[in-house]
């Protein structure tokens, strides 16, 4: 069968039809993230663009330098100058006048000074490519951006830890074992996730005052020690797939419930353990709202999210400081996302559909 | 989790007393220990402190003159409807949520659907791509756009600007800082596309070729097979949606600062609410307004529960 040299043939625009219909879909769906993207895009090149390019309107898009050369020891902007061929030169300005200018050719300057006649304030000027990667170096100093990481890795992994445990025995307890209520419990668990977290927000607050833990990183981390409904649901679920007949095998061995934990669930549960871990680690790296309320006063102990705040209210008129500083901000999330997408999205869909 | 919203049922609020044997109760008392963390985190930061709320609104609790608490009565919630503040504020969050609501369901709806097309090319990728602003830190996310909607520098502007329309000064309108919101949202979206796709990639196939036999053309199978069968995402993401929007203030607190800029326009609920509790250490008026909110909140779900037995489909019922 020699379909390809019948091009008008059925049987190849029955073939082609899908391919063509999957390519095109294909294109639309990559604009569209392109442009759902996009900010990114801008983030990048506006935190490595100079000071000088971000309130000139004319200005490129892509970091720039205004172009210059260096004649008989001065530094000469360059301009797009039309010439009456239609022409459009790069070159140099000498000598500025209302009505006509001295320019020079940087690549011919033994050829002397061009005479120009007409409004030098019409020309554009010449850009070149110059990202400015000293961009983040300011932006790392100016946030204490170290600081910033070792308070937020602190809180973040504690967090986890409390996280970890405290779901695993719990989602242990609702998975595992007839108690009188479990299906009470459980709601309950259930339904705070639609508690506003507003209601109970005042009275903790006070609490926390009262026994000193405002400015300190315990508000943050303590809490999590407590179990999360989320978290809770996605351990319960795993634990659920792993069969039963394994820890009763090892019950009539005669190992314990908490023996049974740590050799039968927990070493098949590995990929659940490591998205809650991440999940928690992630939480804490971009939460605003806790910090905001317990460590705006205290700069030596904030995380990155309130640092970047409190940097960026400062910076108000230097949009290419508060990018920079925005992606020093986002770069571990996105880093730790990409290399662990895979059982970080697997974990997301566990949590919201029950199998 | 979308599905455990079924489970609210009465026949699960049935508290059966039951004799244990022995060894019954031994598996319970174990079970109890497990559970412990939990049941206790419910008390200490669920339960008391929705309680002490109460309390709390019912005086005139003050952290700058902490020795000086009195019982208010009903002065706090006499005074909540008296507040234009209130009003404002109140006004300010409904607003939004009649636009960003029903858009911020449709939104992972859509995505989904494309995504799912069987013609589509590097989905993973795709997917993997879509879903990654979701983990990009609020503050981050907010900076970026006041970048990208800077009226003059801003590439939203530039784009509009190509194809010979003045963009607006996106987020210091009263007009336009809605929608200017309402497009930082859109990056939010990643959960409910990962859920919204897994479950249409779980709907039976019998379903589509049953349709497909009957003659259904691509759209009628998405408005009869695909939706209905998503209803219980819909429902969850409305249901957590509703109340997560009441207390939106985070994204204009940071883009706008806490005095509702512009105009009064991002006064919203959430905003005051801190602002009274943790700017002014009014702990009474604070509590007052979670109540109130809380109070709300419970309506609200009332409702969306109520309506639930008319739309939503549980498959699992069924079998």
């Amino acid at each position: 069968m020699t379909v390809g040299t019948k091009p008008t043939s059925p049987t190849l625009s029955k073939r082609l039809r899908p391919i063509i219909a999957g390519a095109s879909l294909t294109l639309f769906t990559l604009l569209f993230l392109m442009t759902y993207l996009s900010p990114f895009g801008y983030m990048t090149v506006t935190a490595i663009k100079d000071r000088s390019m971000i309130a000139d309107p004319d200005a490129p898009i892509l970091p720039s330098r205004e172009a210059t050369f260096t004649y008989d020891g001065q530094e000469m902007a360059i301009y797009l100058v039309p010439t009456e061929d239609g022409d459009f030169n790069e070159w140099a300005m000498l000598k500025k006048g209302r009505e006509e200018s001295t320019f020079i050719d940087p690549n011919n300057p033994e050829a002397g000074p061009i005479e120009w006649v007409g409004r030098w304030r019409t020309l554009d000027r010449v850009w070149s490519i110059s990202p400015v990667w000293e961009n983040f170096s300011e932006a790392w100093t100016g946030l204490n951006m170290t600081r910033l990481l070792r308070n937020t890795i602190v809180i973040a992994v504690a967090g986890s830890i409390g996280t970890l445990i405290s779901c695993t025995v719990v989602a242990y307890g609702f998975s595992r074992f007839r108690i009188p209520g479990k299906n009470l419990l459980f709601m309950a668990l259930i339904s705070t996730i639609i508690l506003p977290e507003f209601v109970t927000i005042v009275p903790t607050y006070v609490v926390f005052e009262r026994i000193g833990w405002i400015g300190t990183w315990l508000p943050l981390i303590v809490p999590h020690f407590f179990a999360n409904a989320y978290n809770v649901f996605l351990l319960r679920q795993f634990f659920m797939t792993i069969p039963r007949e394994l820890d009763e095998a090892a019950m009539i061995d005669g190992a314990s419930p908490i023996r049974v934990l740590f050799s039968v669930i927990l070493p098949q549960s590995i990929p659940a353990l490591v998205a809650v871990g991440m999940f928690h680690f992630m939480f804490a790296w971009n939460d605003f709202f806790a910090p905001l309320l317990y460590l705006s006063t205290e700069r030596e102990l904030q995380p990155i999210s309130i640092g970047i705040q409190l940097y960026n209210a400062r910076f108000f008129a230097q949009p290419h400081m508060i990018q920079a500083s925005s992606l020093l901000g986002l770069l571990v999330p996105v880093i730790i996302f990409f290399l662990a997408q895979r059982v970080f999205m697997q974990g997301i869909v566990f949590t919201g559909v029950e199998k | 989790m979308s599905t455990m919203f079924s489970e609210f049922t009465l026949k699960n609020l049935k508290f059966t007393r039951e004799k244990l044997s022995k060894l019954a109760r031994r598996e319970a008392n174990w079970g109890l220990v497990f559970l412990s963390p939990w049941i206790i985190g419910f008390f200490l930061w669920k339960f008391l402190p929705m309680v002490a709320s109460l309390v709390f609104s019912l005086t005139s609790f003050n952290l700058l003159h902490r020795e000086d608490i009195q019982w208010a009565g009903l002065e706090n919630y006499q005074h909540f409807f008296s507040d234009p503040l209130v009003g404002v504020a109140v006004k300010v969050s409904l607003t939004f949520a009649l636009i960003a609501l029903p858009i911020g369901i449709i939104q992972p709806i859509l995505m989904a659907a494309l995504l799912n097309q069987k013609n589509l090319k590097m989905k993973r990728i795709l997917i993997t791509l879509f879903y990654m602003p979701k983990i990009v830190p609020l503050v981050s996310a907010v900076y970026i756009w006041q970048g990208v909607l800077n009226a003059r520098t801003g590439w939203v502007n530039i784009a509009l600007e190509s194809i010979g329309i003045p963009g607006p000064d996106w987020i210091n309108t009263v007009t336009w800082i809605y929608p200017a919101l309402v497009m930082i949202g859109l990056w939010g979206v990643g959960d409910m596309l990962l859920y919204t796709l897994a479950t249409i990639q779980g709907i039976p196939t019998e379903l589509y070729e049953a349709a497909r036999v009957d003659g259904a053309g691509s759209f009628a199978t998405f408005r009869h097979i695909t939706i209905p069968m998503i209803t219980p995402i819909i429902f969850y993401n409305m249901v957590l949606s509703s109340i997560g929007i009441l207390m939106y203030f985070l994204v204009p607190f940071v883009l706008k600062g806490p005095n509702g800029d512009p105009g009064n326009a991002t006064w919203f609920y959430g905003m005051y609410l801190y602002k009274e509790a943790f700017a002014y250490s009014d702990m009474g008026m604070g509590a007052t307004m979670a109540w109130m909110l809380f109070l709300f909140a419970i309506l609200v779900t009332v409702i969306l529960f109520s309506t639930q037995k008319y739309w939503v489909y549980y498959a699992a019922e069924e079998a």
